[in-house]
């Protein structure tokens, strides 16, 4: 989300499933398909039977993905981006560059300002002490008339394609096998394979996951990748894109409804601190276009935040109030994760509730976290399983030593229903909303999750009733019409979410025609208004439910392409397109790239095709509108601008805790090593191991048997993966006089754990600055609960920092010593 | 090698054509006349569309589950299995899904409302209105306690940073949805789901 939304527009995953049938390459890197997502690693298999693609996999571990790929190369954990960043070399080296798609569909013709540098490491702007950027120059020069001025011959020094190709000139195959430990032919091979895509009638799809988000640069790892799909013309493409395969089945969803610190529904924004005005918060979000003719479709920023208010407060939010603006809380800073951990260790939290989430299994720094969670007042679990962070204050001998009688916080377990027990729409990795129904009552007195929230909030709204108390109105005011106020069901919020006219909606060029009449459900995003006649709860998901009903729950499965564009199937975000973008798989003239795979193109009067198009559909190829209809520039990011925590172009730096004591390609600038934009709490950094007492790399990863910490609850899965293990080389175990199934101990500077070791040959020495270098894997899946033996929870030992954009944990890549048992 | 043939199927068997003669002195001869074949054990079930609730990729499920519904026989899912109808799983499913009828039979599954007191060593239950009493009298004092209106300049920031939550990635949008609009009237903004890590 927080490198694909720089780059093209939207945080998500660009294609679906069944498209990536339709490639002609498969890259799986930060990610192990297979495994992780067997039955969508199917359409990866239906590629290589049916459209001969082929499949990379580039991965620290040879994982069972590698064992169906028709090559594979190792690399050291947390070195990716020097990986990319030597292919993007590559191709332009080469001259692989799909270069009409580049001119026309991204940046690259952008001028950069005079202004921006990039010297030992880093970007202009970096302030060493709050180890953050001033942005300001990271940007495009703007002419008199406000828009970007680009160079279409691309002569100009400082336009983005000359910067792009200047950067990643240092990225030479012999300086990525250094750092990387990927051997110099290996990953020679990989470009070349890559490199055949950027004919036009050639794809390739990139599929990853938490193996490129979990690192202090993780976002950067996934950009960079995007830039690497632009430059061989491989997005809006059937069978191209970038495939973020999201973990749980509602992320997305969840996603996209923004429950997250710094978002509202929608990908709408919180106002910050400094934002306590409405029109300035407005303005700042309704991004205007930098050049001509685009759509820029964030200009009707205000019609999704009025139509939000309106469906939240209803009759409360007038104009007069700016649509009760003043309601939402406002950001003193983003309360990710860590931050939130961290400001509960230090006293700052008294209550905490989670709903169908394990943070002491979750987060990094088991210790850290338990010491967190004894410092609340009270704790909220809302949860179908019995879950570690339930029973954080209880004592399981060495897996949780606790001391009960001196935890003070009191803690509530709330049972809830699971997806079997309860009606509702998920969105999968391809954006797909789809409705499911209930099977079954829920055990004992479990109730659902709305439920349960309502049970709460209309408690607390009684209190405040009748005994008035802080800032009483948002809650008194909030809309809550369901026919049951305790059992609010998910038909009606499902109604809510969609949206719907509160007035006779009219046409602004003829008011005696009515478009729709007050009270019914509004069929696009289109319909919104930022007067007050519309309230919508999610404008993404605008669609959803209409006056024709429920789409989501829809069932047609025919695909009368062949190219697996099932439009009748459920419902897909946003306006039910299915490939982003897909305005880029036809060339400027709007003729497909590649005929045998038309998914949209220009017929005379309007775009048509296989798929919803995600573009004006009357907008003509001679107009010049880009494809890229979010961003106000029309086309894709190669400089992401100022979008990005640590800079325009990703940069390879070495993850907090690494082998080296440098970066290679900065060794003379410590302050470039790692991640210079990256937060670290104090005392964070005095956890950190170095290579002489921690001298291995560890990495964690998934089993396709189990879950995250959940399937060990289920006895098949806990019968077939039972018990905790360690996967380590043989070469290391040979060194160390390790046996298969010895009992061998794993620390790092935060803590120890103890499990059976398994001794493969999937986990290979590497060289990396002519000197050797371990890695070791870590499969996540035990804990103190369940089914399954007890075993430690992993994250006893992973580092308290985080990606510098999103702060997602660094799990991917720290050190850790091992020894016999 | 004998052959077991019910009644109904022996004379299917007589009717296509071969003699009944030659059938019986070949032996096949039915050993126990039963009333009827015996029945597909999903024959009489209640077959409901679901999707599997672990990974992204979204596979469709059918549980099948028995009951009538009345007030002491609630339906109760004895199986679940792959959707062939459905574009992308087309009735596969991996070991995770292929389990997930042992995810809702869970013996850990929780069935009642429980509290923990400061410094007690087990749980100990208690009834729903009465958990949700003691927890909105907890976020009511403290909120009231912690509550921001206003920063040190005097603008309208209300929130309440004193409390925080973590939504589910695995529940439904409905949910969340709700989950959402709850905790930004409160005014929380320690607010994040499993996207974050």
């Amino acid at each position: 989300m927080a490198s694909l939304a720089p780059t093209f527009g939207r945080g998500a995953m660009t294609n679906h499933w069944v498209d990536i049938k339709n490639t002609n390459l498969v890259l799986i890197m930060g990610g192990n398909a297979a495994e992780a997502h067997p039955c969508g690693f199917k359409w990866v298999t239906e590629a290589k039977a049916h459209n001969k693609a082929r499949l990379i996999v580039v991965d620290p571990r040879f994982t069972r993905s590698a064992a169906l790929a028709d090559f594979y190369a190792p690399i050291r954990a947390g070195t990716d981006i020097a990986f990319l960043g030597g292919v993007i070399n590559y191709l332009i080296e080469s001259g692989n560059v799909h270069q009409e798609y580049v001119n026309a569909y991204t940046d690259a013709t952008f001028i950069v300002r005079e202004d921006f540098d990039f010297r030992d490491g880093l970007f202009s702007g970096h302030d060493a002490a709050s180890r953050s950027y001033d942005r300001s120059t990271w940007m495009y020069e703007l002419g008199d008339d406000g828009y970007a001025r680009t160079d279409p011959t691309l002569q100009h020094p400082r336009c983005v394609f000359n910067l792009l190709k200047r950067h990643y000139a240092r990225y030479t195959s012999d300086v990525v096998s250094e750092i990387t430990g990927t051997p110099e032919e290996d990953f020679l091979t990989v470009c070349k394979m890559i490199a055949d895509t950027a004919a036009p009638d050639r794809t390739m799809t990139i599929m990853y996951a938490l193996g490129w988000t979990q690192h202090s640069k993780g976002s950067q790892m996934i950009r960079c990748a995007a830039m690497v799909q632009l430059l061989l013309g491989n997005i809006g493409q059937s069978g191209g894109g970038m495939n973020a395969l999201r973990g749980h089945s509602n992320i997305q969803g969840l996603t996209d409804l923004g429950l997250l610190s710094d978002l509202l529904p929608g990908y709408l924004t919180l106002p910050k601190e400094t934002e306590t005005e409405y029109d300035p918060y407005i303005a700042a979000r309704a991004f205007k276009p930098l050049r001509p003719n685009q759509m820029s479709y964030w200009q009707n920023y205000s019609k999704f935040f009025v139509s939000l208010m309106k469906a939240w407060f209803g009759n409360a939010a007038t104009p007069e109030n700016n649509w009760c603006f003043d309601w939402l809380p406002k950001l003193d800073k983003v309360h990710d994760v860590l931050q939130v951990f961290e400001d509960m260790h230090q006293g700052k939290l008294n209550g905490y509730i989670c709903q169908g989430f394990n943070p002491l299994a979750a987060f990094p720094d088991k210790r850290k976290l338990g010491e967190a969670l004894a410092n609340l007042d009270y704790l909220v679990i809302i949860d179908p399983l019995e879950t570690e962070t339930s029973e954080f204050w209880k004592d399981y001998g060495e897996f949780n030593p606790a001391d009960s009688a001196r935890i003070t916080t009191e803690v509530f377990r709330l049972p809830s229903t699971c997806f079997a027990e309860e009606h509702g729409s998920l969105v999968n990795s391809g954006r797909w909303l789809q409705w499911h129904w209930k099977g079954a009552e829920p055990p004992g007195a479990a109730k659902g999750d709305a439920e349960i929230i309502a049970g709460i909030f209309l408690k607390l709204r009684q209190l405040y009733q009748e005994e008035g108390g802080a800032f009483p109105e948002p809650i008194m005011n909030l809309t809550w019409n369901h026919l049951i106020p305790e059992e609010p069901s998910a038909e009606e919020l499902a109604r809510e979410f969609n949206g719907k006219a509160l007035v006779d909606l009219t046409d602004t060029e003829d008011p005696n025609k009515v478009l729709r009449r007050a009270g019914q459900q509004l069929s696009g995003f289109g319909e919104l208004r930022d007067d007050g006649s519309t309230a919508c709860g999610c404008w993404l998901f605008c669609g959803a439910w209409t006056e024709e009903g429920n789409l989501m729950a829809r069932r047609d499965n025919s695909d009368p392409s062949g190219l697996g564009n099932t439009l009748g199937w459920a419902f897909s975000w946003p306006a039910n397109r299915r490939i982003l973008y897909n305005r880029a798989s036809a060339d400027p003239n709007g003729k497909p790239w590649d005929s045998h795979r038309r998914v949209i193109s220009w017929d005379g009067e309007r775009w048509s095709g296989i798929d919803v198009p995600d573009f004006s559909r009357t907008s003509p190829p001679t107009q010049g509108m880009g494809p890229f209809i979010m961003n106000p520039e029309g086309v894709a990011r190669l400089f992401a601008v100022d979008k990005m925590a640590e800079g325009p172009f990703p940069e390879h730096y070495e993850p907090f805790e690494s082998p080296l004591a440098a970066n290679p390609l900065h060794a003379e600038n410590p302050a470039a090593r790692n991640n210079p934009a990256a937060r670290v709490f104090p005392g964070d950094l005095e956890n950190m191991g170095n290579a002489d007492a921690f001298p291995y790399v560890a990495t964690t990863y998934r089993l396709t048997e189990h879950f995250h910490y959940w399937t060990k609850h289920v006895e098949i899965n806990a019968i077939l993966q039972p018990e905790q293990f360690v996967e380590i080389g043989a070469s290391l175990a040979e060194e160390k006089g390790i046996a298969a199934g010895d009992r061998i101990r794993v620390s790092s500077k935060r803590g120890a754990i103890v499990a059976k070791a398994v001794v493969t040959k999937r986990l290979r020495k590497l060289t990396v600055q002519g000197r050797t270098v371990h890695q070791i894997g870590l499969p996540i899946h035990w804990g103190f609960k369940g089914r399954a033996k007890p075993g430690y929870l992993t994250n006893t030992l992973t580092p308290f920092v985080g990606d510098a954009n999103t702060n997602t944990p660094e799990f991917k890549a720290f050190l850790v010593n091992v020894e016999k048992a | 090698m004998s052959v077991n043939l019910t009644r109904r199927q022996f004379f299917k068997v007589c009717a296509t054509g071969l003699a009944t003669s030659s059938v019986a002195a070949l032996g096949f001869t039915p050993n126990a006349a039963l009333a009827e074949v015996r029945e597909f054990k999903l024959s009489g079930a209640k077959e409901t569309r679901n999707t599997c609730p672990y990974c992204s990729v979204s596979c469709g499920v059918l549980m099948y589950s028995l009951g009538s519904n009345a007030k002491n026989a609630k339906q109760e899912i004895f199986h679940i299995e792959g959707d062939p109808d459905h574009p992308i799983n087309r009735g596969t499913l991996c070991p995770k899904g292929a389990a997930l009828l042992d995810f809702v039979h869970s013996s850990s599954r929780l069935r009642q409302p429980e509290y923990r007191p400061s410094g007690a060593s087990d749980w100990q239950r208690i009834s729903w209105e009465e958990a949700f009493e003691r927890i909105s009298r907890h976020m009511k004092s403290d909120r009231d306690r912690n509550f921001e209106a206003t920063n040190e300049q005097g603008a309208a920031v209300n929130r309440w940073l004193s409390c925080g939550m973590l939504a589910a990635s695995a529940s439904s949008n409905e949910s969340g949805y709700l989950t959402h609009k709850f905790a930004r009237s409160v005014g929380l903004l320690a607010f994040d789901n499993q996207a974050r890590v």
